[in-house]
């Protein structure tokens, strides 16, 4: 694998080779399968002023980096990056489309991405959005590139709008007895105006709550929170919690599972997903994540593999592979293609992209 | 290009009540918001359902006659001016919220729908939908996606896209797409990302599924005065750098808030040089916390008077003088300009300045209300059409605001659109690589160039820059230019 560490190298190599699939970190395995170009040492924070509240880097920066920075002037990226301990980039990030527990209250990477630089199929650097917190001048290609997995082009510049931290973090774990008291009570919170940051669930009934803002206020909104749960939960409060959303971001109930997919759906999904999910052959894990609007899977049975696949044709809804081996990474029915294909004759007329082997097959 | 053929083949489609097609019945559909162009249109449809919208799109496609969807008309930028020549689709009549889910926190709309309306249907389960640009009342859902429209809340909230979750459109040739879905999270390219704020160069959006979020508990809102517009401006990167997130920061000018006085006596100081206007909102814990932090920053920004609303009363007359600002311009001069640019929030100060030296220079007077927390300026630029070359000279004016908003690595719009007004400026905020890029998407998207032909790309026909004054529901105060 060749590593690109200019924007020019990156150039170059589409205009000098039949195909391109750039990787950064590798922590999407099943996302980087037959790349042959890394952009690891693209890397570094091009401009970052804090008082702005934006930052600019080259693809290949590690969000661990970036976040570290950020944390040292009181600021953060509230869609929590998933991986970020494990080398996961920016570019990777948007080019996955992935956000974590974080992104319930203010958004996920797509809300909070302001512009790109990217090379398209004929290797020309194109610019779309800016670094300014409003602008609506053009189209928008930044939010074209969040979950395009490097179809319209190489992400080689990101630039971002942040948040400052919240003073004091807590968090409420209450677990209900049974799925559908877990259920109920998600409804609840989702209609509450707690300002929650993260609203996860690991089925059947344990629900994670997590606030955030000045400590002195915190106490008060965790005991209301309380209130509204303890009738039918059982709470345990955490104050000291970031190793709880650590932990998340970086899957690690999933750490032994050989595949790992990212299922959208929304909350009244859920009950049934659960029955049917009752009824595999094998373990699955499963976390469901921002009010019940995203569940990942997690196992190592291959034979779940075309039950999911079912499951997916039945419901409508499409799945991200993260991890494992699959013919292609969108798992389920075919997306909406006309318009991105029209987008493609744009973007990457000659197939540089596309021709892409993206996966293996199935195992 | 037939329009006769075309006009012949929509009344087998659509009733003689729905298809307007003579000068009387077309004219009220000539202007939108930016009331210095006017476009003659071959006609207008009134579609009821989205086959009427599809087919109205299949037709021109036909018979290569331009089209363009409207909602109400208040685009800033000239985005809704009809193509001379083309078919206008007024969306008006498509105005149902075909599903709400308030568990699911979703609402499916048609695209005639009033932005408000919305916030109004889900109320009563403690919901909103958060984008509020200031035509809110008037404008519709469909207008905003196309245009990604803002407000005064975008700093903590973002635009318009940033609540779409889903849209069904039709493109340019009448093929019909679905975009995104209903869930927060998704997988695959963002193909509604891109749709929205496309200015309508990617088709219609018939169905749009908006995201709603819970209203916040308590909002507590601050009026703070300065004597000086710098001094104003520092204290919103001092707001900033205290680690606060209000919902909204706004600042008038002296010349905006003689204005807003003299329209609605919102009883702002009488001796300010600028008032600067932030609303904390949230869990009320959290917000009786952060009250006095705020109070402490705004004291130590040398404000000359601070006031906190003591109840919702007063903060909707802090708000009026604000939401009644840019029509009340209109009583200090017969005809004016709004800019949008956007300029990096800490050479806010840097900026104004220059905006009063251009305005000594042109010797035009140049009003200021803008969201002082994106770094958003809309500076109104005052001018007489009725006096030869005024409007001229004005918008040359308006062109160096521009020009220095992309000098300091700003935008030439923040969230009205390029619509037409702003064209030749894209193509010196980007690179000629990155306008030859949208160039090529939109002419892979539609290769006629059939849907709102000469908008946002500086090519194609445009309809000539004449004075016409202010908007007519302006001038009765029913809209305002944000």
């Amino acid at each position: 694998m060749e590593t690109a560490s200019t924007i020019a190298d990156v150039q170059a190599a589409v205009r000098t080779r039949m195909r391109v699939r750039a990787t950064g970190g590798g922590t999407k395995p099943a996302l980087s399968n037959g790349a042959n170009l890394s952009l690891s040492g693209l890397s570094g924070i091009v401009q970052y002023d804090p008082s702005e509240y934006t930052f600019t880097a080259l693809a290949g920066t590690p969000v661990a980096e970036v976040v570290e920075q950020l944390a040292r002037h009181g600021q953060y990226l509230p869609f929590d990056p998933p991986w970020a301990e494990d080398g996961a980039t920016l570019g990777g990030t948007v080019a996955a489309g992935l956000s974590g527990s974080g992104r319930y209250r203010y958004g996920g990477v797509r809300d909070f991405l302001l512009g790109v630089r990217l090379v398209d199929g004929q290797g020309d650097l194109i610019r779309g959005g800016g670094n300014v917190v409003k602008n609506v001048a053009g189209f928008d290609l930044p939010k074209l590139m969040v979950g395009s997995l490097g179809r319209y082009g190489i992400i080689v510049e990101v630039s971002f709008k942040v948040f400052p931290a919240p003073e004091a973090t807590a968090t409420i774990m209450a677990e209900a007895p049974r799925l559908d008291t877990a259920i109920a009570l998600i409804d609840r919170l989702a209609l509450c105006p707690l300002d929650l940051m993260c609203l996860d669930l690991e089925p059947p009934g344990k629900l994670w709550v997590r606030v955030g803002g000045i400590g002195d206020a915190l106490h008060a909104r965790l005991a209301r929170l309380t209130s509204m749960l303890e009738s039918e939960a059982t709470i345990a409060t955490f104050t000291d919690d970031e190793e709880i959303w650590r932990k998340a971001s970086h899957f690690h109930w999933a750490r032994d599972c050989s595949h790992l997919v990212k299922l959208p759906l929304v909350p009244t999904d859920v009950p049934r997903l659960e029955a049917r999910i009752a009824r595999w052959d094998g373990e699955v894990k499963r976390h469901y994540s921002v009010g019940g609007n995203v569940v990942h899977l997690g196992w190592t049975d291959g034979a779940i593999t075309e039950t999911l696949q079912e499951t997916l044709r039945t419901a409508g809804r499409s799945a991200l592979a993260l991890r494992g081996k699959w013919p292609t990474p969108i798992l389920g029915p075919p997306l909406e293609n006309s318009l991105s294909d029209r987008l493609l004759q744009a973007l990457d007329a000659e197939g540089k992209f596309e021709r892409v082997e993206l996966a293996d097959s199935a195992t | 290009m037939s329009t006769a053929a075309l006009l012949s083949d929509l009344a087998k489609v659509f009733p003689a009540e729905r298809l307007l097609t003579s000068a009387a019945q077309t004219l009220p559909y000539e202007s939108d918001g930016l009331t210095a162009f006017r476009g003659q249109p071959v006609g207008i449809v009134l579609p009821t359902t989205q086959d009427e919208v599809v087919e109205a799109v299949r037709l021109c496609h036909r018979h290569r006659v331009p089209f363009m969807a409207r909602g109400s008309g208040t685009s800033l930028s000239g985005g809704s001016v009809p193509v001379p020549g083309g078919l206008v689709i007024a969306l008006n009549k498509m105005n149902r919220i075909l599903r709400y889910d308030p568990l699911q926190r979703v609402a499916v709309v048609e695209p005639g729908v009033i932005n408000l309306r919305v916030s109004e249907h889900v109320a009563a389960d403690g919901l909103y939908y958060a984008p509020d640009p200031s035509s809110g009342p008037v404008c519709t859902i469909g207008g905003n996606v196309a245009f990604n429209s803002g407000g005064v809340h975008c700093l903590k909230y973002g635009m318009t896209a940033n609540h779409v979750l889903g849209l069904k459109c039709v493109l340019p040739d009448g093929k019909v797409v679905t975009l995104g879905g209903d869930s927060l999270e998704t997988v695959g390219p963002d193909l509604g990302g891109i749709f929205s704020g496309s200015e309508g160069l990617f088709g219609i959006a018939l169905e749009i599924t908006l995201r709603l979020l819970p209203k916040p508990e308590v909002y507590r809102t601050f009026l703070a005065a300065y004597d000086s517009l710098s001094a104003a401006g520092d204290a919103v990167s001092m707001v900033v750098a205290s680690g606060l997130l209000p919902g909204a920061m706004e600042i008038m000018d002296r010349l905006a808030i003689d204005a807003a006085e003299a329209a609605v006596n919102a009883g702002y100081p009488a001796d300010a040089k600028a008032v600067f206007l932030v609303e904390l909102e949230g869990p009320r814990e959290e917000v009786a916390a952060e009250e006095p932090r705020l109070m402490k920053v705004l004291d130590d920004s040398g404000a000359t008077e601070i006031r906190v609303a003591q109840d919702d009363a007063e903060r909707l007359v802090f708000w009026k003088g604000r939401k009644s600002a840019f029509s009340a311009v209109g009583r200090l001069s017969p005809d004016f300009i709004v800019q949008d640019g956007v300029v990096p929030r800490s050479r806010l100060g840097e900026a104004l300045g220059e905006i009063e030296r251009l305005s000594e220079r042109f010797d035009i007077r140049v009003a200021n209300v803008f969201h002082a927390g994106d770094g958003n300026l809309h500076p109104l630029i005052m001018y007489d059409g009725r006096v030869d070359g005024a409007l001229e000279k004005a918008e040359q004016l308006a062109g160096e605001i521009l020009r220095m908003c992309i000098r300091m690595g700003g935008s030439i719009t923040g969230e009205h659109g390029v619509g037409l007004e702003k064209r030749a400026y894209l193509s010196e905020m980007y690179e000629a690589r990155d306008t030859k890029c949208m160039f090529a998407i939109r002419d892979a998207i539609d290769p006629k160039n059939l849907a709102n032909r000469g908008k946002m790309l500086p090519d194609g026909e445009a309809p000539a820059l004449a004075s016409h004054g202010a908007h007519p529901l302006e001038k009765e105060g029913i809209i305002s230019r944000e």
